[in-house]
């Protein structure tokens, strides 16, 4: 068995590894034209996808401690969380100065005429004081219930996230759904652990 | 002494009307830094492939811009028959038997065809025909087809007085066309023009590109392009044209009919309701360009006279 430093740092060197793998591939996977015809389509893509996956990531320790008494997994939501936020805000740069090239009527007119972007945007915006109280001064600054209470945004974000997704894809409502249902487990589960034993302690 | 002589010539400068539109000049060297700093293709773009066709005719109806490349056009495709990602048609189209292929036209015609896909060709001289192809998703290709008009074919099924519409028909086979397996649209996929759209000198039916036989992602072996439209509209590996009185079924129309219409003309005043139409990003570019109206094939708004463009989508 390692001890007990040794397995907290390889905790946090294997969030690390996870956290940034996907950035590493899209970088790779550019640099080889692995990203097809419309690679600025294709990098947009990935990013919303990765968004999404670290969000549900991030909503698994809990409800996998309640599951499995697995506590270790804890230790990595902040990372993982922060991580949700770092894609999300690059899938929006990307968006923003890529895609559109900073095209700001177009981009405004997007975000207020068209749902699937107003939810994105919407999302984003729950995601950025997340990330900003994501430290332990600001955990100090607010009061543990208080700071806890403002990061129980990050269901509406991922549920938002979600909502994106599904507005935006034209017939294939598969991988939304897949998120959905993950997602929606997730949630469920903590609601059902709540009304089960109160207000859980983390 | 040396009368002083530019280096370069006229051609080569910044056009007048781009320098004194400086912002959009700004924009557009940032855009130029930004696409060098994109890595370049260093792999050779791949040579098109397959069974070449006697071009009878040529015809450059793009407004003189570059075709976009063969392994573009062939492995970035809507063809949910084979999958909804763009690359599932190129991986997935080999299980396509586009050969020996059967299409029937009939409906309110006075001779109906049933007859092999080969000895259909054989009836037309081929053209080639350089189109701009717009997506409803915003992108856009240049694409030299081959194939014949379809006005060309429905003549010689002699429509009777009450043909107003023709409808087209994909394949229905999930054995080959393994995306019929999920009901993501209701299969088999159809398609419609009025009859004036369908004889138009433009409406085409394709059956190759680039010279070569058409591959199994774009619609093979018989497919339809009408350029104007948006590319929902041109129907791939037809089975059937029927001539009818009223007006088809379409498939996109069907699945959401607040999004799809029945004409789907290309026109960057009317927007998708989830996204702008206004511009498109033409493959291989950084910027994108300004949608036209029509896609550019202006000489077809005179079938559309007197009519609601809103309603034209």
């Amino acid at each position: 068995m390692v001890s007990g430093p040794a397995r907290s740092r390889l905790i946090k060197v294997g969030g690390w590894v996870v956290a940034l793998a996907p950035l590493t591939l899209l970088v790779a996977d550019t640099l080889r034209h692995r990203l097809g015809a419309n690679p600025i389509e294709a990098v947009l893509n990935r990013l919303g996808f990765w968004t999404l996956t670290f969000l549900a990531l991030s909503l698994l320790p809990t409800p996998l401690r309640s599951w499995t008494g697995l506590a270790w997994p804890l230790r990595l939501r902040r990372l993982l969380g922060v991580t949700a936020f770092s894609y999300a805000a690059l899938h929006f740069t990307w968006y923003l100065g890529v895609d559109q090239f900073f095209d700001l009527q177009a981009i405004g007119a997007d975000i207020v005429k068209r749902p699937f972007i107003t939810v994105g945007f919407a999302t984003l915006l729950l995601l950025l004081p997340l990330a900003v109280t994501s430290t332990d001064g600001w955990v100090r600054r607010l009061g543990f219930a208080r700071w806890k209470a403002l990061h129980r945004l990050a269901y509406a974000a991922a549920l938002l996230g979600v909502v994106h997704f599904a507005w935006r894809v034209k017939a294939d409502r598969l991988k939304p759904t897949i998120f959905a249902v993950v997602i929606g487990v997730l949630l469920l589960a903590r609601l059902a652990a709540r009304l089960r034993t109160g207000p859980q302690r983390t | 002494m040396a009368r002083w002589r530019p280096d370069i010539l006229e051609s080569e400068t910044t056009p007048e009307a781009l320098w004194l539109r400086r912002r959009d000049f700004l924009m557009l060297g940032a855009a130029g830094a930004l696409s060098l700093a994109w890595p370049e293709r260093t792999a050779a773009a791949a040579a098109p492939s397959g069974a070449a066709l006697p071009i009878a005719r040529r015809a450059e109806l793009a407004g003189g811009e570059a075709s976009t490349p063969w392994d573009d056009v062939t492995s970035y495709n809507n063809f949910y028959e084979f999958g909804t990602d763009k690359s599932d048609p190129v991986q997935r189209a080999g299980s396509l038997r586009p050969r020996p292929w059967t299409v029937t036209i009939d409906g309110e015609v006075k001779k109906p065809l049933t007859l092999d896909i080969d000895a259909l060709i054989k009836r037309f001289p081929l053209e080639e025909r350089v189109y701009r192809m717009r997506c409803v998703e915003a992108w856009s290709m240049v694409i030299p087809w081959v194939g014949f008009p379809l006005g060309d074919l429905l003549r010689q099924v002699e429509p009777t007085s009450k043909a107003k519409f023709v409808a087209f028909q994909t394949l229905l086979d999930p054995a080959q066309l393994p995306g019929q397996r999920r009901a993501v649209l209701d299969w088999p996929y159809v398609e419609g023009l009025r009859i004036d759209e369908a004889t138009h000198p433009l409406t085409l039916l394709a059956v190759g590109l680039y010279g070569r036989v058409l591959p199994g992602q774009n619609g093979a072996p018989l497919r339809l392009v009408v350029p104007w439209k948006y590319g929902f509209k041109g129907v791939k590996s037809i089975v059937r044209i029927t001539l009818t009185e009223k007006q088809p079924p379409t498939s996109w129309s069907r699945l959401a009919p607040s999004e799809y219409g029945f004409y789907g003309n290309v026109d960057p005043a009317v927007d998708h309701p989830r996204w702008s139409q206004a511009r498109e990003r033409r493959i291989g570019e950084f910027l994108k360009r300004k949608t036209l109206p029509f896609n550019g094939y202006g000489e077809v708004a005179s079938l559309y006279a007197g009519l609601d463009p809103r309603k034209l989508y």
